[in-house]
């Protein structure tokens, strides 16, 4: 029960306290968002092959993001032209972003191999982050683990498999592991700390990184959502704690549009820095 | 807080709350799956088109800067030829007027000398021709005046001065008198 409540009305009832009739004015407790909010119940579930496949409201997201993204680059690049047309242009725009900003800023000319998987995980993450702000979705699709953890799992297997074979199969983790011009006592302790790093430290955080961002984010605009429909109230000071939360929310969304483009490039850019790493040993 | 997010708290009220760090293997699945699919047909479909398109327009911007800079390098090569030509031209109209002007000087200088010569072959026939009928017209007068003075000195004499060579003399002598008076009579 909040100070608020005792001074502005009697104490109310669990019945009345559900999480939508939860209101400053009637003395309710603030219904304060909980890592629930991200679970889905599945609204239906089908076997493949044993393992079941849950439609939940992240994978409808998942699948409309996809189609969306297939749609968008196939009317953009169907059939290119020298001159672009408005909808090219855009999507010429996203490919020399990330092949120029990302995949050639950090691997280099011989990394433009590497820039449809980079064009295509780029959109992939921003597209699943933009849900987040976007009206009736409403939700990060990469605020759910297990997304950046399939992405973080295929860039692990890219990167162990373009090393070994750039670099040979046990050249690759030597490398790495034994960075050359430090007393030899140094590498006891160096060694299996870069093996570690390198192996199994850097997709976890590449995962969570991304997971991390986008979960907060949609917590603290569903906090904000929930404070402003908890506030409002017949009270001079609920309608204006609630103004004040709205407005909070209002901004969150737009600082939100800047942090998920920024996780979609950060993402990509460490991707291009896991393969640049595998193309060419440098350290 | 929108309707989805009441919808979801109603959902997931009566559920336990599972770790958000425990992944979903379905999600996993799908997720991975969708991302698979994404990459492959993009990569098969969109970007190799786009691709050449970037590389071709990449292409004819720079073919056509080095076009431009050819093109560039010709227009002053021609310039400066041009430039040369126009001083060479110069240098020979210069000439030419200088020859023209000291051709000229040389024409006119002739024209001049001849002029002159003709005009002193003039005036020296008209003297040659004046004193040519002075002496013819002198000859004439002295005989006419001779029997003029040869007629009126019969009348007065009353004789007959048949002796020609007598007369002549006389007549002679009367016209050295005349010429003499004359010579006085002028100086």
């Amino acid at each position: 029960m909040s100070a608020f409540g005792v001074l502005l009305s009697a104490p109310a009832d669990s019945e009345t306290c559900t999480e939508i009739g939860s209101h400053l004015g009637n003395g309710c407790q603030f219904p304060a968002p909980t890592a629930a909010i991200f679970d889905w119940a599945p609204l239906a579930t089908y076997h493949l092959f044993g393992v079941p496949i849950e439609v939940t409201k992240p994978a409808i997201l998942l699948a409309i993001g996809t189609v969306l993204i297939l749609a968008f680059f196939f009317v953009a690049f169907r059939k290119p032209a020298l001159v672009p047309s408005r909808t090219q242009s855009l999507g010429e725009l996203g490919y020399t972003f990330v092949r120029d900003q990302i995949s050639r800023e950090v691997i280099g000319k011989d990394g433009d191999k590497y820039v449809p998987f980079l064009v295509s995980l780029f959109f992939f993450v921003w597209v699943m982050n933009l849900f987040s702000i976007i009206p009736g979705a409403q939700f990060p699709v990469t605020s759910r683990f297990a997304f950046p953890v399939g992405l973080a799992l295929v860039i692990w297997v890219l990167y162990m498999f373009l090393g070994m074979k750039k670099q040979g199969p046990i050249k690759f983790f030597t490398n790495f592991m034994f960075p050359p011009g430090l007393p030899k006592p140094i590498y006891v302790i160096l060694a299996p700390i870069e093996l570690l790093s390198n192996v199994i430290v850097r997709p976890f955080t590449l995962a969570v990184r991304l997971f991390a961002n986008m979960f907060a984010g949609h917590l603290l605009i569903t906090i904000f959502s929930v404070g402003a429909w908890y506030l409002a109230g017949p009270q001079v000071l609920g309608w204006i704690g609630a103004t004040g939360s709205f407005a909070m929310t209002v901004a969150l969304s737009g600082f939100e549009m800047f942090i998920q483009f920024l996780q979609a490039f950060i993402f990509t850019l460490l991707t291009a820095v896991y393969i640049g790493g595998s193309l060419h040993a440098e350290h | 807080m929108t309707v989805s997010h009441m919808l979801a708290f109603a959902a997931v009220a009566a559920e336990e709350t599972k770790s958000p760090l425990l992944p979903n293997v379905s999600e996993l699945i799908l997720g991975t799956g969708a991302f698979f699919l994404i990459f492959f047909v993009l990569a098969k479909f969109a970007f190799p088109n786009i691709k050449k398109t970037l590389d071709e327009r990449a292409d004819k911007i720079e073919g056509g800067l080095a076009r431009a800079a050819a093109a560039q390098e010709q227009a002053s090569k021609t310039l400066a030829d041009y430039q040369e030509q126009l001083a060479e031209a110069r240098t020979e109209a210069a000439g030419i007027r200088a020859s023209a002007q000291s051709e000229r000087q040389a024409i006119v200088e002739e024209a001049r000398t001849e002029a002159v010569t003709a005009a002193a072959a003039v005036t020296s026939r008209a003297q040659e021709q004046i004193a040519a009928e002075r002496d013819t017209v002198a000859t004439s007068l002295k005989r006419e005046i001779g029997e003029l003075a040869l007629d009126l000195a019969g009348k007065i004499v009353g004789e007959t001065l048949s002796d020609d060579a007598k007369a002549r003399a006389t007549i002679d002598r009367f016209l050295a008198d005349l010429e003499k008076q004359a010579g006085q009579v002028r100086s």
